[in-house]
């Protein structure tokens, strides 16, 4: 029987939820005997090929970009986990919401100290993704199955929740594996 | 899909550039004889940190600005440390403080180093360039070589527990505060890590072996591939040794002579200039006195082994004498040699580890200082992938009003679109896009291990597609990486 298989994806977030999937150490040989890794960052396969058991989001939108891939993850997984805070609650990403777009990007290409932009324009080249006014979580934009909080989410809090769902057993966190920082 | 036409041209677009940690896409432009004309690496996603911490509490700023990237995290967050140290007059840390903030950096560069070469970059080696996709990834290591596939793993799991050890967490850890650190060392903690010392020791040799002989036996493939001649910038020790955790700025130009050398890093400002492209969200910078034209540089593992004068630890110093000896002590300008110039760092970083874990002031209880108030302040470190400068104004209200930051990849930025134009003038012929070409493209953009997200700020995720057109739009072929 053919392994099931997981993909991952990091949105608006700072891969920090990826390093703590590879934070499950040695278990990450177990687990490939267990799945097999679809699209993902750590491998060179770029596209969705089959239907996915499951899929690992990590980061909210920020772009146009972001709503396009989350939305092919959804049509393609079973189920969709949302990985991390940024995901949930658009995280520090987030902060952004309260100021208007146009400041954040002034800040960036026109106003900071070593800024050398002698047109003024701010980067608009059809070849970078437009960027949205806020920062969303992503249950805002497709239904989310599970949400695993943490700045990032433990390895272990990854494992624990993955292998149950490859068990098909409940997701039983205990108290010290949901946490918030 | 970003296919734009243009006229009398044909654009190659590759996205997302997988296993380099953090997203960009390529397109490359040909005329109508096929040839090159303009190839660019597009960094595809913006976050606005310099914004929007404007008004948060200045001791927040540590922990919270690492949240650009949760791949070197603990630089982000040391180079903030050190700029708030100065805020409240206290950069003069206590040596328990200072050393577990050294700890904790070795521990960030020696488990970043194992996880680009081993997870990352591994693959490119042992297998080569045109390798089936399907087994280029860790995976596929794992599948033939197990036991590199484990140290590479355990390695880095060494370096995240002395990062969780000093720091509190493997990622977004709060260790670090404002004039020192929050926690020493206990003796069980640094037992525990002698114990396995010499066994990193071991394979961070083996690691440097597999990319010294990889590099030195194919030097005549490797060394056109994606290389050209270019300035290199880090800070160094006074004394010229590399330190990767505090120093005064150096940069150097393609023969060795020096532009600039012990500038003090309040000073920045007064050399480095960003110049900003409509293309990009990442900008290019460049040193001011030589102009945007020919000012860039390049930085991390390589941009290191050339500026220093030597490495004060043995064996590194040892190996970076045999790697200057290649290029007759002059600087090394290919880009595939930042894969040995890197696994120098690591046996550097082991070796600093080992020393620091004999060192009794870890285990010191003077751990916070602190000064005259200042309201401006530089931190600046060398991260795992390069110079990274955090800078910050604070108002009387302890708010920050003003941050700039230049992350270690956009000081690679230029070399980068370089290295992907130069390998697509060389590999790519015809109409026919192989899987070879495109792995060529990463594989030089790897070999700078770009972490993309905190050079945006960010990072997201594209799926690949390569179309070929021609000028009329025609489409003569697409290829998908499966």
């Amino acid at each position: 029987m053919a392994k099931p298989k997981v993909a991952t994806t990091s949105l608006a977030g700072c891969f920090g939820c990826h390093m703590s999937v590879l934070d499950i150490d040695d278990r990450i040989l177990k687990l490939v005997e267990l799945i097999d890794f679809d699209k993902s960052p750590i491998d060179d396969i770029k596209q969705l090929t089959v239907r996915c058991l499951v899929g690992l989001i990590e980061g909210g939108c920020c772009n146009e970009e972001n709503v396009h891939v989350l939305q092919e993850f959804r049509n393609h997984c079973d189920i969709l986990i949302a990985l991390g805070d940024c995901a949930t609650m658009g995280g520090i990403p987030a902060l952004r919401n309260t100021i208007p777009l146009k400041e954040c990007l002034d800040e960036a290409y026109r106003n900071g100290p070593t800024v050398y932009n002698p047109s003024g324009k701010i980067p608009n080249d059809p070849d970078i993704p437009l960027l949205l006014n806020k920062v969303y979580p992503v249950q805002e934009v497709v239904k989310i199955d599970y949400y695993l909080p943490g700045c990032p989410p433990s390895a272990d809090t990854i494992w624990t929740a993955l292998t149950a769902l490859l068990s098909n057993r409940k997701i039983d966190l205990p108290y010290e594996l949901i946490r918030y920082d | 899909m970003g296919v734009t036409l243009r006229t009398n041209t044909k654009k190659i677009v590759i996205e997302p550039v997988t296993r380099v940690e953090g997203h960009g896409k390529v397109t490359i432009v040909l005329d109508e004889r096929k040839r090159v004309v303009q190839a660019r690496l597009h960094i595809v996603e913006f976050r606005g940190f310099e914004r929007f911490i404007q008004g948060r509490p200045f001791w927040e700023v540590p922990v919270l600005v690492q949240r650009l990237c949760g791949i070197c995290p603990v630089s982000h967050h040391l180079a903030a440390a050190k700029a708030m140290d100065r805020i409240i007059g206290g950069e003069k840390l206590t040596p328990t403080a200072e050393k577990i903030r050294r700890l904790m950096h070795y521990g960030q560069i020696f488990q970043s180093h194992a996880l680009h070469f081993f997870h990352l970059c591994s693959p490119d080696l042992l297998f080569g360039f045109d390798a089936d996709v399907a087994v280029r990834n860790i995976v596929g290591v794992a599948a033939k070589y197990p036991e590199l596939a484990v140290q590479g793993v355990m390695m880095r799991k060494y370096g995240q527990e002395i990062i969780k050890a000093t720091a509190g967490k493997k990622i977004h850890g709060t260790g670090a505060v404002p004039g020192g650190v929050n926690k020493n060392l206990s003796i069980e903690e640094r037992d525990s890590f002698l114990k396995d010392l010499d066994q990193m020791v071991r394979w961070a040799r083996g690691a440097l072996k597999i990319a010294k002989d990889y590099t030195v036996s194919k030097l005549e493939e490797l060394a056109p591939f994606g290389s050209f001649e270019s300035n290199h910038m880090s800070i160094v020790r006074p004394d010229g040794a590399m330190d990767l955790y505090d120093g005064r700025l150096r940069a150097i130009d393609a023969q060795g002579q020096k532009i600039f050398d012990r500038v003090d890093c309040q000073d920045y400002v007064d050399y480095i200039a960003e110049e900003v492209r409509p293309w990009s969200y990442m900008k290019f910078p460049f040193i001011r006195s030589l102009g945007p034209e020919v000012g860039w540089y390049r930085v991390g593992p390589l941009a290191r082994v050339n500026t220093a004068d030597f490495i004060d630890t043995a064996e590194a110093e040892a190996e970076r004498k045999e790697f200057m000896a290649v290029t007759a002590g002059k600087p090394n300008n290919l880009t595939m040699a930042y894969h040995w110039a890197r696994q120098i760092e690591l046996l550097h970083a082991i070796e600093k580890i080992g020393s620091l874990l004999h060192d009794s002031d870890l285990q010191g209880s003077d751990l916070v200082v602190k000064g005259e108030r200042r309201a401006e302040a530089v931190g600046i470190i060398e991260a795992p992938r390069g110079t990274l400068i955090h800078h910050y104004k604070v108002n009387s209200q302890d708010q920050v009003v003003m941050a700039n930051l230049i992350v270690s990849t956009t000081h690679n930025n230029e070399p980068m679109n370089r290295a992907v134009e130069k390998v697509a003038r060389d590999h790519l012929s015809g109409v026919e896009i192989t899987e070879g070409l495109l792995n060529r493209v990463e594989v030089a953009i790897r070999a700078y291990d770009p972490c993309l997200s905190c050079a945006t700020h960010a990072l997201g995720q594209m799926s690949l597609t390569v179309e070929l057109l021609d000028h009329q739009g025609r489409v003569l072929d697409v290829k998908s990486a499966r």
